[in-house]
């Protein structure tokens, strides 16, 4: 069986373990560059004007990988009514259009399709293939469940830390990822997190004054690809923020695919919050968005932002309602809505203004409480 | 002798600065057109304050607006504030009882809404050229008029047009054609106004409950026939400070008072010489890893002071005087 050269669609941290879930299948696998500036440029050029975010920087990243030749591409589909449960098929259009053949896999939820990834799967990689699957799909697992234990570490760490200290954590966040994704062996993934828990763990904690707590929400990519959100809760996290952010990559697998497959109605948890702002279901990730803005209230964050690709038909709908929950509650959002024509300044500039507004809203209403 | 602040605003039409003493007086204020070349202007302004600092020393320097950071790193900023918060503080310094403040620069428009004189909630354009300075400017050079003789214009109105004012693009042709069907120049300007901030309330005040006392700051605030729509739209007198013009730079001075003051830490501001020396920036790319970076390289009479641009901080952190004192929130 020859080895076929494979990629995959850009997914923040979450397109490691995926990655290593290819190779021990037997792939050769070519991993997209980061999102950049040349990423979106390359992937607008080539997308309708009117598209969103995810699907040109999808198409931006293959443009960028080409050139190494991958025979498949490899991508995590979505289904319910909003564009993206298209995308599949018009990215393979655009990429055919534009000469290139080659095959491209979109893998949905095995709702209906769990046929079809049979058959890929012995096209691909043959029969005896079968054989390496649990043990790629245990060492994917492995290293998503360390990736995601980290990142909700460094995001809880980081208040309790000085401004140089946060630097150092995020440092050794960013060199964890790389050692997760060099290793092979589960035990080692086992290691590595131990040692950067300990070495976390050391770092001189103090106790501030005061601990803002923001909540990140919106649509799945852009909250879990840095590229495209401006690497904000790095940004925030830096600034001393704690953030929480509302969208993980095993939650989401193990509610579309697992909950899903067993027919549990996992999202009438979310239906019930976000009634009576919102009482069905709008496609995208609109219900969640709302009702982790109405969690993020009653639970005391200081405040939510929320980010959605601009033109993002689900999450403008979710928007106006987290406007108006902001002011029935006084409840400070803010909703960012992304393109590849967004400025980093103009983005920090909002963000940091909200930060100062939240501060300022928080102190004063400590000194409110104190009679002062 | 009484401690000197100054505070420097450089926006992408204009660059503001403002120098305070110790009891908030403002000493002198300059309004500069940036021209594309913020580093230079920054320089000229600079040179301006001197003179009416005397010479004498400053105590505490704050920069804001779209190039805060970058202007930050040249004069070695003690507070790097986003233009948001800085003409929120403005305005709160200028009405205590301010509720909601309109700002329509060269190039954006923002609205802060503020509630027992703590900011709760804003909203910022800087994607639409209609309802901005920039593009009255535009149409008032069209008609060959200076941009006061169009506000002025506008005040003489009796009867303003309706005009189009979801886009610069078709603002423009709309009011050609009022114009080529013979409606006089007056109204035109007039149903200009109130075209651009109709547009503004539907944009940016979209959701905002916009209460009094209302400030309206910014250059375009020295347009009365903006101002004067404002206030036949809204329904409410809308003030205009005394530094309407200059109230980013101001909130930064006013800010980095109170943190010079508050903190007693000496400041890290380069010195006057700054106006004498020759600043340059280069543009160059670092292929090191695959983010290839955009980095600008600032030189100071040729010696490189500081690195722009750059994810990782491994040139930035080159120059560690320069790193700049940068504060989120």
């Amino acid at each position: 069986m020859p080895r076929y050269k494979a990629s995959v669609a850009q997914l923040g941290t979450a397109i490691i373990p995926i990655k290593s879930i290819m190779l021990e299948l037997g792939f050769d696998v070519i991993m997209p560059p980061p999102v950049s500036k040349e990423t979106l440029m390359l992937g607008s050029s080539h997308t309708p004007e009117f598209a969103c975010l995810p699907l040109k920087v999808n198409v931006g990243s293959y443009l960028q990988i080409l050139p190494q030749e991958p025979e498949v591409i490899f991508m995590v589909g979505g289904v319910g009514p909003c564009r993206f449960g298209l995308y599949g098929e018009v990215q393979k259009e655009i990429l055919h259009s534009l000469g290139y053949d080659l095959e491209f896999v979109v893998l949905e939820p095995p709702k209906e399709h769990l046929r079809e990834v049979i058959d890929l799967f012995v096209r691909f990689l043959g029969d005896g293939a079968w054989r390496r699957l649990p043990q790629a799909l245990y060492i994917g697992y492995k290293k998503l469940m360390a990736i995601e234990k980290i990142e909700k570490k460094v995001l809880a760490l980081a208040p309790y830390l000085d401004a140089k200290w946060r630097q150092q954590l995020w440092k050794e966040k960013k060199a964890f990822v790389r050692k997760i994704d060099y290793t092979t062996g589960a035990a080692q993934v086992d290691r590595i997190v131990r040692e950067t828990v300990a070495k976390i763990g050391s770092f001189p904690r103090e106790e501030p004054e005061e601990i803002f707590r923001l909540m990140i929400t919106g649509e799945f990519f852009m909250v879990l690809e840095p590229g495209v959100n401006f690497h904000l809760e790095e940004y925030l996290s830096l600034a001393g923020i704690e953030v929480e952010r509302t969208i993980f990559f095993w939650d989401w697998f193990k509610k579309a695919v697992f909950l899903s497959m067993l027919r549990v109605n996992w999202q009438k948890k979310y239906l019930d919050l976000a009634r009576p702002y919102l009482s069905r279901f709008v496609g995208g990730h609109a219900v969640e968005s709302v009702a982790h803005t109405v969690e993020a209230c009653h639970k005391g964050y200081d405040g939510l932002i929320h980010l959605a690709p601009f033109g993002c038909m689900p999450e403008v709908t979710a928007m106006s309602l987290i406007q108006q929950i902001s002011r029935e509650k006084r409840f400070p959002t803010l909703s960012l809505l992304l393109d590849e024509h967004t400025s980093g300044t103009g983005v920090y500039t909002r963000v940091e203004a909200f930060v100062d507004l939240i501060k300022n809203r928080k102190l004063h209403e400590g000194r409110r409480l104190q009679g002062g | 002798m009484s401690k000197l602040f100054l505070g420097i605003d450089v926006g992408s039409v204009s660059t503001n600065l403002v120098l305070l003493d110790e009891d908030r007086n403002v000493i002198d204020k300059l309004y500069l057109r940036t021209s594309g070349r913020p580093l230079q202007t920054v320089q000229k302004g600079l040179a301006r304050m001197k003179e009416a600092a005397g010479g004498g020393a400053i105590s505490g320097v704050a920069t804001t607006g779209s190039a805060r950071q970058l202007a930050g790193l040249l004069v070695g900023a003690d507070l790097i504030k986003n233009e948001i918060t800085t003409h929120a503080v403005a305005a709160l310094h200028y009405r205590p009882d301010v509720q909601t403040v309109i700002e329509i620069g060269g190039q954006d428009s923002k609205i802060i809404i503020i509630r027992d004189g703590i900011a709760i909630d804003f909203a910022m354009n800087t994607i639409c050229a209609a309802g901005t300075g920039s593009f009255l400017d535009q149409q008032a050079a069209r008609l060959g008029i200076s941009i006061e003789e169009f506000s002025e214009l506008a005040l003489t109105a009796d009867d303003p047009v309706a005009i189009a004012g979801r886009c610069a693009v078709f603002a423009e042709s709309d009011m050609i054609h009022k114009q080529q069907v013979g409606h006089p120049l007056n109204n035109i300007a007039a149903g200009l106004c109130e075209a651009l901030v109709k547009n503004y309330l539907n944009n940016v005040g979209k959701g905002k409950e916009i209460l009094p006392p209302v400030i309206f700051q910014g250059g375009v605030a020295a347009n009365c026939g903006i101002r004067r729509a404002f206030e036949k739209i809204l329904g409410y007198e809308v003030i205009t400070p005394e530094y309407y013009d200059v109230m980013g730079a101001l909130g930064a001075a006013l800010l980095v008072r109170d943190k010079s003051i508050n903190s007693g830490a000496p400041t890290a501001f380069v010195g006057w010489s700054l106006c004498e020396e020759e600043i340059s920036t280069t543009g160059k790319r670092c292929h090191d890893c695959a983010n290839n970076c955009e980095l600008a390289e600032i030189r100071r009479s040729g010696k490189i002071v500081a690195y722009f641009g750059d994810r990782c901080g491994k040139w930035s952190q080159r120059v560690p005087e320069a790193a700049a004192t940068q504060e989120v929130g």
